[in-house]
Protein backbone atom coordinates (compact mmCIF):
# COMPACT_ATOMS: atom_id res chain seq x y z
CA UNK A 1 0.00 0.00 0.00
CA UNK A 2 1.66 3.63 -0.77
CA UNK A 3 -0.22 5.12 2.13
CA UNK A 4 -1.71 3.61 5.32
CA UNK A 5 -3.20 5.59 7.83
CA UNK A 6 -3.24 3.63 11.13
CA UNK A 7 -5.43 3.99 14.41
CA UNK A 8 -4.97 7.65 13.75
CA UNK A 9 -6.38 10.02 16.37
CA UNK A 10 -6.45 13.96 16.77
CA UNK A 11 -7.97 15.87 19.23
CA UNK A 12 -8.92 19.90 19.93
CA UNK A 13 -9.55 20.35 23.73
CA UNK A 14 -12.37 17.78 24.22
CA UNK A 15 -13.13 17.29 20.77
CA UNK A 16 -11.92 14.20 18.88
CA UNK A 17 -11.71 15.45 15.44
CA UNK A 18 -10.46 12.46 14.11
CA UNK A 19 -10.78 9.30 16.00
CA UNK A 20 -9.00 6.29 15.61
CA UNK A 21 -9.28 6.15 11.22
CA UNK A 22 -7.22 3.51 9.45
CA UNK A 23 -7.42 2.74 5.70
CA UNK A 24 -5.17 2.36 3.07
CA UNK A 25 -4.86 3.90 -0.49
CA UNK A 26 -2.90 1.72 -3.45
CA UNK A 27 -0.91 2.94 -5.84
CA UNK A 28 -2.90 4.59 -8.94
CA UNK A 29 -5.97 4.73 -6.80
CA UNK A 30 -8.34 7.19 -6.54
CA UNK A 31 -10.12 7.16 -2.49
CA UNK A 32 -12.62 8.87 -2.27
CA UNK A 33 -13.19 10.95 1.91
CA UNK A 34 -16.65 11.66 2.42
CA UNK A 35 -18.88 12.71 5.36
CA UNK A 36 -20.90 15.15 6.79
CA UNK A 37 -20.01 18.73 7.53
CA UNK A 38 -17.50 18.39 10.84
CA UNK A 39 -16.63 14.70 10.15
CA UNK A 40 -12.96 15.34 10.17
CA UNK A 41 -12.26 15.45 7.01
CA UNK A 42 -10.00 18.45 6.29
CA UNK A 43 -7.89 17.72 9.63
CA UNK A 44 -7.43 14.24 8.58
CA UNK A 45 -5.92 15.50 5.14
CA UNK A 46 -4.14 18.40 7.45
CA UNK A 47 -2.45 15.63 9.48
CA UNK A 48 -1.38 13.52 6.36
CA UNK A 49 0.27 16.67 4.76
CA UNK A 50 2.09 17.70 8.23
CA UNK A 51 -0.08 20.77 8.86
CA UNK A 52 -1.17 19.55 12.18
CA UNK A 53 0.36 16.64 14.36
CA UNK A 54 -1.66 13.54 15.52
CA UNK A 55 -2.58 13.27 18.91
CA UNK A 56 -2.02 9.31 18.66
CA UNK A 57 -1.39 6.79 15.84
CA UNK A 58 0.45 6.93 12.39
CA UNK A 59 1.00 7.77 8.63
CA UNK A 60 2.91 5.52 6.96
CA UNK A 61 3.98 6.36 3.20
CA UNK A 62 5.53 3.29 1.38
CA UNK A 63 6.70 1.90 4.79
CA UNK A 64 7.99 4.85 6.14
CA UNK A 65 6.43 7.06 9.10
CA UNK A 66 5.88 10.31 7.59
CA UNK A 67 4.14 11.76 10.83
CA UNK A 68 6.42 13.13 12.76
CA UNK A 69 7.98 15.11 9.56
CA UNK A 70 7.96 18.54 8.77
CA UNK A 71 5.28 19.54 5.53
CA UNK A 72 8.09 20.40 3.62
CA UNK A 73 9.42 17.18 4.10
CA UNK A 74 6.13 15.10 3.52
CA UNK A 75 6.02 17.34 0.32
CA UNK A 76 9.30 16.10 -0.64
CA UNK A 77 8.50 12.39 -0.17
CA UNK A 78 5.68 12.83 -2.68
CA UNK A 79 3.04 14.17 -0.57
CA UNK A 80 0.88 17.65 -2.10
CA UNK A 81 -2.09 18.94 -1.68
CA UNK A 82 -4.91 21.28 -2.28
CA UNK A 83 -6.88 23.59 0.12
CA UNK A 84 -11.12 23.91 0.90
CA UNK A 85 -10.32 27.47 1.08
CA UNK A 86 -8.01 28.04 -1.98
CA UNK A 87 -4.40 29.18 -1.05
CA UNK A 88 -2.55 30.49 -3.89
CA UNK A 89 -0.47 33.13 -3.33
CA UNK A 90 -2.43 35.88 -4.75
CA UNK A 91 0.02 38.51 -5.79
CA UNK A 92 1.69 35.84 -7.85
CA UNK A 93 0.87 35.08 -11.28
CA UNK A 94 -1.20 31.19 -12.12
CA UNK A 95 2.04 30.46 -14.09
CA UNK A 96 4.32 31.70 -11.21
CA UNK A 97 1.90 30.04 -8.79
CA UNK A 98 2.68 26.35 -11.16
CA UNK A 99 6.34 27.24 -11.16
CA UNK A 100 6.56 27.54 -7.10
CA UNK A 101 4.64 24.04 -6.98
CA UNK A 102 7.66 22.55 -9.11
CA UNK A 103 9.85 23.93 -6.67
CA UNK A 104 10.97 20.31 -5.83
CA UNK A 105 11.81 19.39 -9.57
CA UNK A 106 13.92 22.53 -9.94
CA UNK A 107 17.49 22.88 -9.22
CA UNK A 108 18.74 26.11 -9.49
CA UNK A 109 21.75 26.98 -8.23
CA UNK A 110 21.88 30.59 -7.34
CA UNK A 111 26.11 30.79 -7.64
CA UNK A 112 25.70 29.96 -11.16
CA UNK A 113 22.77 32.41 -11.78
CA UNK A 114 24.83 35.09 -10.21
CA UNK A 115 27.57 33.90 -12.96
CA UNK A 116 24.64 34.37 -15.58
CA UNK A 117 25.55 30.47 -16.53
CA UNK A 118 23.72 29.50 -20.10
CA UNK A 119 22.64 26.24 -18.19
CA UNK A 120 20.46 28.51 -15.64
CA UNK A 121 18.70 30.25 -18.10
CA UNK A 122 17.35 26.37 -20.40
CA UNK A 123 16.27 25.23 -16.76
CA UNK A 124 14.46 28.32 -16.19
CA UNK A 125 12.37 27.76 -19.38
CA UNK A 126 12.04 24.24 -19.49
CA UNK A 127 10.42 24.82 -15.90
CA UNK A 128 7.88 27.47 -16.96
CA UNK A 129 7.42 25.33 -20.04
CA UNK A 130 6.00 22.40 -18.04
CA UNK A 131 3.82 25.01 -15.77
CA UNK A 132 2.70 25.97 -19.07
CA UNK A 133 2.02 22.89 -19.74
CA UNK A 134 0.21 22.07 -16.97
CA UNK A 135 -1.79 25.10 -17.21
CA UNK A 136 -2.75 23.60 -20.00
CA UNK A 137 -3.48 20.63 -18.70
CA UNK A 138 -6.29 22.12 -16.66
CA UNK A 139 -8.03 24.32 -19.04
CA UNK A 140 -6.55 27.43 -18.00
CA UNK A 141 -3.20 28.31 -20.72
CA UNK A 142 -4.87 31.74 -22.04
CA UNK A 143 -4.95 32.93 -18.26
CA UNK A 144 -1.56 32.03 -17.31
CA UNK A 145 -0.46 35.32 -16.94
CA UNK A 146 -3.20 36.92 -14.72
CA UNK A 147 -2.68 37.46 -11.37
CA UNK A 148 -4.43 35.01 -8.96
CA UNK A 149 -6.32 36.99 -7.15
CA UNK A 150 -7.91 38.41 -10.14
CA UNK A 151 -9.25 34.35 -11.27
CA UNK A 152 -12.54 33.49 -10.85
CA UNK A 153 -13.41 31.05 -8.28
CA UNK A 154 -13.45 27.91 -10.34
CA UNK A 155 -9.85 28.88 -11.66
CA UNK A 156 -8.26 29.09 -9.16
CA UNK A 157 -9.27 25.85 -7.90
CA UNK A 158 -7.64 24.46 -11.25
CA UNK A 159 -4.68 26.70 -10.80
CA UNK A 160 -4.12 25.30 -7.31
CA UNK A 161 -4.44 21.78 -8.82
CA UNK A 162 -2.06 22.71 -11.30
CA UNK A 163 0.29 23.77 -8.33
CA UNK A 164 -0.18 20.55 -6.80
CA UNK A 165 0.82 18.73 -9.64
CA UNK A 166 3.85 20.03 -10.18
CA UNK A 167 6.58 18.79 -8.06
CA UNK A 168 4.88 15.45 -9.52
CA UNK A 169 3.57 13.98 -6.60
CA UNK A 170 2.66 10.04 -5.75
CA UNK A 171 -0.33 11.12 -3.37
CA UNK A 172 -2.54 14.12 -4.43
CA UNK A 173 -4.80 15.20 -1.75
CA UNK A 174 -7.47 17.00 -3.31
CA UNK A 175 -9.60 18.96 -0.45
CA UNK A 176 -13.14 19.47 -1.99
CA UNK A 177 -12.04 20.40 -5.83
CA UNK A 178 -15.20 21.14 -7.15
CA UNK A 179 -16.62 23.22 -4.48
CA UNK A 180 -18.63 26.06 -6.12
CA UNK A 181 -18.14 24.84 -9.72
CA UNK A 182 -20.95 24.43 -12.59
CA UNK A 183 -21.31 20.65 -13.60
CA UNK A 184 -19.07 20.98 -16.98
CA UNK A 185 -16.58 22.43 -15.00
CA UNK A 186 -17.02 19.59 -12.50
CA UNK A 187 -16.91 16.70 -15.30
CA UNK A 188 -13.92 18.62 -16.79
CA UNK A 189 -11.97 17.84 -13.18
CA UNK A 190 -13.71 14.71 -13.03
CA UNK A 191 -11.51 13.90 -16.39
CA UNK A 192 -8.41 15.12 -14.67
CA UNK A 193 -8.66 13.00 -11.80
CA UNK A 194 -8.87 10.06 -13.51
CA UNK A 195 -6.00 10.87 -15.91
CA UNK A 196 -4.10 11.82 -12.75
CA UNK A 197 -4.43 8.52 -11.80
CA UNK A 198 -3.56 6.73 -14.86
CA UNK A 199 -0.62 8.71 -14.67
CA UNK A 200 0.28 6.42 -11.79
CA UNK A 201 -0.30 9.33 -9.13
CA UNK A 202 -2.55 8.40 -6.49
CA UNK A 203 -5.38 10.46 -5.44
CA UNK A 204 -7.30 11.24 -1.95
CA UNK A 205 -10.40 13.23 -2.53
CA UNK A 206 -12.58 15.00 -0.37
CA UNK A 207 -15.83 16.14 -1.97
CA UNK A 208 -19.65 16.55 -1.18
CA UNK A 209 -20.51 16.56 -4.67
CA UNK A 210 -21.37 12.10 -4.41
CA UNK A 211 -22.09 11.88 -7.85
CA UNK A 212 -18.24 13.05 -8.35
CA UNK A 213 -17.32 10.83 -6.07
CA UNK A 214 -19.10 7.69 -7.45
CA UNK A 215 -17.77 8.18 -10.61
CA UNK A 216 -14.30 8.24 -10.08
CA UNK A 217 -13.61 6.60 -6.98
CA UNK A 218 -11.80 3.53 -6.66
CA UNK A 219 -12.29 3.02 -3.10
CA UNK A 220 -14.25 5.04 -0.57
CA UNK A 221 -14.22 5.68 3.06
CA UNK A 222 -17.01 7.50 5.10
CA UNK A 223 -16.11 9.17 7.96
CA UNK A 224 -18.67 10.72 10.56
CA UNK A 225 -17.98 12.37 14.23
CA UNK A 226 -14.35 11.32 13.31
CA UNK A 227 -14.80 7.69 13.06
CA UNK A 228 -14.73 5.68 10.01
CA UNK A 229 -18.38 4.13 9.28
CA UNK A 230 -17.68 2.76 5.62
CA UNK A 231 -15.29 1.83 3.61
CA UNK A 232 -15.43 0.15 0.40
CA UNK A 233 -16.39 0.40 -3.22
CA UNK A 234 -18.92 3.25 -4.65
CA UNK A 235 -21.56 0.15 -4.55
CA UNK A 236 -20.93 -1.30 -1.59
CA UNK A 237 -20.31 2.31 0.95
CA UNK A 238 -23.78 3.65 -1.46
CA UNK A 239 -25.60 0.71 -0.39
CA UNK A 240 -24.41 0.08 3.53
CA UNK A 241 -27.03 1.41 6.07
CA UNK A 242 -24.26 2.96 8.38
CA UNK A 243 -23.41 5.65 6.00
CA UNK A 244 -27.38 6.20 4.53
CA UNK A 245 -28.02 6.52 8.63
CA UNK A 246 -25.30 9.17 8.78
CA UNK A 247 -26.42 11.10 5.72
CA UNK A 248 -30.19 11.05 5.58
CA UNK A 249 -30.53 10.20 9.84
CA UNK A 250 -31.57 6.59 10.71
CA UNK A 251 -34.95 5.22 9.98
CA UNK A 252 -36.81 3.81 13.12
CA UNK B 1 29.60 78.58 -12.43
CA UNK B 2 33.66 78.01 -12.21
CA UNK B 3 35.48 75.13 -10.91
CA UNK B 4 35.97 76.92 -7.15
CA UNK B 5 32.54 76.70 -7.14
CA UNK B 6 31.65 73.30 -7.95
CA UNK B 7 34.80 71.80 -5.24
CA UNK B 8 32.60 73.91 -2.89
CA UNK B 9 29.41 72.61 -3.97
CA UNK B 10 31.14 68.94 -3.83
CA UNK B 11 33.18 69.40 -0.20
CA UNK B 12 29.47 70.39 1.11
CA UNK B 13 27.59 67.60 -0.09
CA UNK B 14 29.84 64.72 0.03
CA UNK B 15 28.83 63.62 3.25
CA UNK B 16 24.99 63.59 1.70
CA UNK B 17 26.24 61.34 -0.77
CA UNK B 18 28.22 58.66 1.49
CA UNK B 19 24.73 58.54 3.61
CA UNK B 20 22.84 57.84 0.86
CA UNK B 21 24.35 55.08 -0.08
CA UNK B 22 24.85 54.19 3.18
CA UNK B 23 21.15 54.44 3.99
CA UNK B 24 20.39 52.52 1.16
CA UNK B 25 22.39 49.27 2.62
CA UNK B 26 20.93 49.58 6.00
CA UNK B 27 17.75 49.90 4.04
CA UNK B 28 18.51 46.80 2.19
CA UNK B 29 19.11 44.93 4.99
CA UNK B 30 15.51 45.53 6.38
CA UNK B 31 14.71 44.38 2.78
CA UNK B 32 16.30 40.95 3.07
CA UNK B 33 14.21 39.86 6.01
CA UNK B 34 10.63 41.87 4.47
CA UNK B 35 11.01 40.06 1.13
CA UNK B 36 10.14 36.52 2.54
CA UNK B 37 7.47 38.54 4.96
CA UNK B 38 9.77 38.49 8.36
CA UNK B 39 9.98 41.94 10.09
CA UNK B 40 13.16 41.61 11.32
CA UNK B 41 14.14 44.89 13.57
CA UNK B 42 17.98 43.49 14.83
CA UNK B 43 19.62 45.46 11.96
CA UNK B 44 21.09 47.93 14.56
CA UNK B 45 22.08 45.46 16.48
CA UNK B 46 24.38 43.65 13.30
CA UNK B 47 24.82 47.25 12.71
CA UNK B 48 26.62 47.57 16.23
CA UNK B 49 28.19 44.43 15.75
CA UNK B 50 29.96 45.26 12.34
CA UNK B 51 31.02 48.38 13.21
CA UNK B 52 32.64 47.65 16.52
CA UNK B 53 34.18 44.58 15.06
CA UNK B 54 35.78 46.86 12.51
CA UNK B 55 36.91 49.23 14.58
CA UNK B 56 38.64 46.90 17.08
CA UNK B 57 40.27 45.96 14.36
CA UNK B 58 41.48 49.07 12.85
CA UNK B 59 42.19 50.31 15.84
CA UNK B 60 43.74 47.15 18.10
CA UNK B 61 45.02 45.06 15.42
CA UNK B 62 46.08 47.13 12.84
CA UNK B 63 44.55 45.66 9.98
CA UNK B 64 44.07 45.38 6.25
CA UNK B 65 41.01 47.45 5.65
CA UNK B 66 39.62 44.24 3.03
CA UNK B 67 40.24 42.08 6.08
CA UNK B 68 38.45 44.60 8.79
CA UNK B 69 35.48 44.45 6.33
CA UNK B 70 35.16 41.04 5.77
CA UNK B 71 35.13 40.42 9.77
CA UNK B 72 32.54 42.84 9.71
CA UNK B 73 30.21 40.96 7.93
CA UNK B 74 30.73 37.68 9.01
CA UNK B 75 30.37 38.52 12.65
CA UNK B 76 26.95 39.48 12.49
CA UNK B 77 25.88 37.55 9.59
CA UNK B 78 27.21 34.49 12.24
CA UNK B 79 25.47 35.55 15.46
CA UNK B 80 22.09 35.63 13.21
CA UNK B 81 22.05 31.82 13.03
CA UNK B 82 21.95 31.11 16.58
CA UNK B 83 19.33 34.55 17.41
CA UNK B 84 17.48 33.01 13.99
CA UNK B 85 16.96 29.82 14.93
CA UNK B 86 14.59 30.77 17.84
CA UNK B 87 13.10 33.98 16.73
CA UNK B 88 12.50 33.01 13.24
CA UNK B 89 9.49 30.63 14.75
CA UNK B 90 7.95 33.74 15.77
CA UNK B 91 5.34 35.24 13.73
CA UNK B 92 4.65 39.26 13.06
CA UNK B 93 4.16 41.34 16.01
CA UNK B 94 6.43 38.77 17.81
CA UNK B 95 9.22 38.59 15.36
CA UNK B 96 9.59 42.10 15.53
CA UNK B 97 9.39 42.45 19.58
CA UNK B 98 12.09 40.09 19.81
CA UNK B 99 14.34 41.31 17.29
CA UNK B 100 13.90 44.90 18.80
CA UNK B 101 14.94 43.24 22.31
CA UNK B 102 18.12 41.40 20.72
CA UNK B 103 19.02 45.57 19.58
CA UNK B 104 18.93 46.15 22.71
CA UNK B 105 20.79 43.71 24.00
CA UNK B 106 24.02 44.25 21.86
CA UNK B 107 23.18 47.93 22.53
CA UNK B 108 23.44 48.01 26.32
CA UNK B 109 26.69 45.27 26.01
CA UNK B 110 28.30 47.70 24.58
CA UNK B 111 27.56 50.66 26.91
CA UNK B 112 28.90 48.10 29.59
CA UNK B 113 32.16 47.17 27.83
CA UNK B 114 34.90 48.61 29.28
CA UNK B 115 37.47 47.33 26.27
CA UNK B 116 35.27 49.76 23.66
CA UNK B 117 35.20 52.91 26.43
CA UNK B 118 31.31 51.95 27.18
CA UNK B 119 28.77 54.72 26.38
CA UNK B 120 32.30 56.62 25.00
CA UNK B 121 32.79 54.17 22.72
CA UNK B 122 35.82 53.89 20.64
CA UNK B 123 37.15 57.12 19.02
CA UNK B 124 39.69 58.57 16.69
CA UNK B 125 38.80 55.64 14.02
CA UNK B 126 41.31 56.39 10.70
CA UNK B 127 39.17 57.38 8.15
CA UNK B 128 39.44 54.35 5.30
CA UNK B 129 36.15 54.37 3.45
CA UNK B 130 36.06 55.98 -0.03
CA UNK B 131 32.78 56.67 -1.44
CA UNK B 132 33.11 54.31 -4.23
CA UNK B 133 33.62 51.73 -1.49
CA UNK B 134 29.90 52.58 -0.48
CA UNK B 135 28.55 52.28 -3.89
CA UNK B 136 30.63 49.03 -4.99
CA UNK B 137 29.32 47.51 -1.88
CA UNK B 138 25.87 48.91 -3.01
CA UNK B 139 25.91 47.89 -6.29
CA UNK B 140 27.20 43.95 -5.15
CA UNK B 141 24.38 43.90 -2.47
CA UNK B 142 21.53 44.97 -5.37
CA UNK B 143 23.33 42.83 -8.04
CA UNK B 144 22.79 39.99 -5.57
CA UNK B 145 19.15 40.74 -4.47
CA UNK B 146 18.55 41.25 -8.47
CA UNK B 147 19.58 37.94 -9.24
CA UNK B 148 17.82 36.40 -6.55
CA UNK B 149 14.50 37.07 -7.71
CA UNK B 150 13.03 35.04 -10.54
CA UNK B 151 15.04 32.35 -9.38
CA UNK B 152 13.74 28.86 -7.56
CA UNK B 153 14.94 31.42 -4.33
CA UNK B 154 13.35 34.02 -5.56
CA UNK B 155 9.83 32.38 -6.41
CA UNK B 156 10.26 30.49 -2.77
CA UNK B 157 10.77 33.75 -1.12
CA UNK B 158 7.84 35.42 -2.39
CA UNK B 159 5.85 32.14 -1.84
CA UNK B 160 6.57 32.36 1.55
CA UNK B 161 5.75 35.96 2.10
CA UNK B 162 2.02 35.11 0.28
CA UNK B 163 1.36 31.95 2.61
CA UNK B 164 4.19 29.91 4.62
CA UNK B 165 1.76 27.35 5.61
CA UNK B 166 0.86 26.86 1.72
CA UNK B 167 4.70 27.42 0.62
CA UNK B 168 5.99 24.40 3.15
CA UNK B 169 2.97 22.07 1.57
CA UNK B 170 4.92 22.75 -1.53
CA UNK B 171 8.09 21.68 -0.27
CA UNK B 172 9.65 24.75 0.56
CA UNK B 173 11.88 24.72 3.74
CA UNK B 174 10.23 27.78 4.82
CA UNK B 175 12.88 27.71 8.29
CA UNK B 176 15.88 27.34 6.18
CA UNK B 177 14.77 30.67 3.53
CA UNK B 178 14.39 32.55 6.60
CA UNK B 179 17.20 32.16 8.22
CA UNK B 180 19.82 32.72 5.10
CA UNK B 181 17.79 35.71 4.33
CA UNK B 182 17.79 36.91 8.27
CA UNK B 183 21.76 36.15 7.53
CA UNK B 184 22.14 37.84 4.79
CA UNK B 185 20.66 41.09 6.19
CA UNK B 186 22.70 40.70 8.92
CA UNK B 187 25.95 40.76 6.83
CA UNK B 188 24.73 43.95 5.17
CA UNK B 189 23.92 45.86 8.26
CA UNK B 190 27.48 44.94 9.63
CA UNK B 191 29.14 45.98 6.22
CA UNK B 192 27.24 48.73 6.04
CA UNK B 193 28.29 49.65 10.35
CA UNK B 194 32.07 49.33 9.07
CA UNK B 195 31.88 51.62 6.23
CA UNK B 196 30.24 53.75 8.77
CA UNK B 197 32.76 53.53 11.26
CA UNK B 198 35.23 54.42 9.00
CA UNK B 199 33.94 57.31 7.56
CA UNK B 200 32.95 59.26 11.18
CA UNK B 201 36.21 58.27 12.30
CA UNK B 202 33.98 57.10 15.70
CA UNK B 203 31.53 54.22 16.95
CA UNK B 204 29.44 54.42 20.07
CA UNK B 205 26.05 52.24 21.35
CA UNK B 206 23.98 55.49 21.44
CA UNK B 207 24.53 55.19 17.27
CA UNK B 208 22.49 51.77 17.53
CA UNK B 209 19.26 52.82 19.50
CA UNK B 210 16.09 51.79 18.49
CA UNK B 211 15.19 54.65 16.47
CA UNK B 212 18.19 53.79 14.13
CA UNK B 213 16.27 50.66 12.94
CA UNK B 214 13.39 52.58 12.60
CA UNK B 215 15.04 54.98 10.19
CA UNK B 216 15.92 51.59 8.35
CA UNK B 217 12.41 50.51 8.17
CA UNK B 218 10.85 53.86 7.19
CA UNK B 219 13.63 54.01 4.22
CA UNK B 220 12.55 50.42 3.27
CA UNK B 221 8.35 51.44 3.53
CA UNK B 222 8.74 54.82 1.64
CA UNK B 223 10.73 53.44 -1.03
CA UNK B 224 8.27 50.44 -1.55
CA UNK B 225 9.38 46.23 -0.58
CA UNK B 226 7.61 45.32 -3.66
CA UNK B 227 10.81 45.66 -5.27
CA UNK B 228 14.83 44.90 -4.33
CA UNK B 229 15.66 48.64 -5.26
CA UNK B 230 12.67 50.23 -3.75
CA UNK B 231 14.26 50.37 -0.45
CA UNK B 232 17.13 52.48 -1.97
CA UNK B 233 14.98 55.06 -3.79
CA UNK B 234 13.19 55.63 0.01
CA UNK B 235 16.46 55.79 1.67
CA UNK B 236 17.58 58.27 -1.04
CA UNK B 237 14.76 60.19 -1.04
CA UNK B 238 14.90 60.78 2.56
CA UNK B 239 18.42 61.70 3.12
CA UNK B 240 18.12 64.08 0.52
CA UNK B 241 14.72 65.41 1.50
CA UNK B 242 16.30 67.10 4.63
CA UNK B 243 18.97 69.09 2.58
CA UNK B 244 15.97 70.14 0.31
CA UNK B 245 14.46 71.18 3.12
CA UNK B 246 17.38 73.11 4.84
CA UNK B 247 17.78 74.99 1.78
CA UNK B 248 13.76 76.10 1.69
CA UNK B 249 13.54 76.80 5.28
CA UNK B 250 16.58 78.97 5.76
CA UNK B 251 14.87 81.21 2.95
CA UNK B 252 11.27 81.03 4.73
CA UNK B 253 13.11 81.51 8.59
CA UNK B 254 11.95 77.98 9.66
CA UNK B 255 14.02 76.07 11.74
CA UNK B 256 15.95 72.58 10.54
CA UNK B 257 15.50 70.44 13.11
CA UNK B 258 11.89 70.31 13.92
CA UNK B 259 10.93 70.56 10.28
CA UNK B 260 13.04 67.60 8.94
CA UNK B 261 11.11 65.58 11.87
CA UNK B 262 7.55 66.55 10.80
CA UNK B 263 8.16 65.97 7.04
CA UNK B 264 9.51 62.98 7.46
CA UNK B 265 6.73 62.02 9.64
CA UNK B 266 4.15 63.40 7.03
CA UNK B 267 6.16 61.68 3.68
CA UNK B 268 5.76 58.27 5.93
CA UNK B 269 2.05 58.90 6.48
CA UNK B 270 1.50 60.42 2.83
CA UNK B 271 2.84 57.02 1.33
CA UNK B 272 0.83 54.42 3.44
CA UNK B 273 -2.08 56.14 2.53
CA UNK B 274 -1.58 56.73 -0.63
CA UNK B 275 1.30 54.47 -2.28
CA UNK B 276 1.04 51.63 -0.01
CA UNK B 277 3.68 50.21 -2.65
CA UNK B 278 6.35 52.79 -2.27
CA UNK B 279 7.50 55.72 -3.67
CA UNK B 280 8.77 52.85 -7.00
CA UNK B 281 4.83 52.40 -7.77
CA UNK B 282 4.41 56.30 -8.13
CA UNK B 283 5.32 55.95 -12.19
CA UNK B 284 2.68 53.41 -12.31
CA UNK B 285 0.42 55.12 -10.35
CA UNK B 286 0.37 58.53 -12.26
CA UNK B 287 0.21 56.87 -15.38
CA UNK B 288 -3.06 54.82 -14.62
CA UNK B 289 -4.56 58.32 -13.09
CA UNK B 290 -3.93 60.09 -16.37
CA UNK B 291 -5.41 57.16 -18.20
CA UNK B 292 -8.87 57.25 -16.31
CA UNK B 293 -8.63 60.92 -16.73
CA UNK B 294 -8.09 60.36 -20.01
CA UNK B 295 -11.09 58.13 -20.95
CA UNK B 296 -13.28 60.36 -18.82
CA UNK B 297 -12.73 63.26 -20.59
CA UNK B 298 -13.02 60.94 -23.86
CA UNK B 299 -16.44 60.05 -22.19
CA UNK B 300 -17.77 63.25 -21.55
Amino acid sequence: MLLRLEDLHRTFGGLRAVDGVRFEVAAGEVHGLIGPNGAGKTTLLNLVSGLLRPSGGSVFLDDLRIDRLASHRIAALGVTRTYQNIRLFPALSAADNVLVGAHLRRVDPLWKRMLFLPGVRREESAARGRALALLARVGMADRAGERASNLSYGEQRRVEIARALASGPRVLLLDEPTAGMNPAEVASIAGLIREVARAGHSVLLVEHNVKLVMDVCDRITVLNFGKVIADGTPAQVAADPAVIAAYLGAER
Amino acid sequence: MNLQALTDLWLTYQSTVAFVGLNGLLALSVYASLSCGQLSLAQAGFMALGAYTSAILTVHAQLPFAVVVLAAVLVPALVAVPLGLPVLRLRGVFLAIATIGFGEVVRIFFVNLDYTNGALGIVAIPRRTQLWMIYGALAVVLFVLWRIRGSRAGYALEAIREDEPAARTMGIHASAYKLAMLVLGAGIAGLAGALDAHLNFMVAPSSYSFSRVVDMLVYAIVGGTSVFYGPVVGAAFLTLLPEVLREVGSRVGLQPGPLRLFVNGLVLLLVILFLPNGLVSLPRRLRGWLESRRSAAHAA
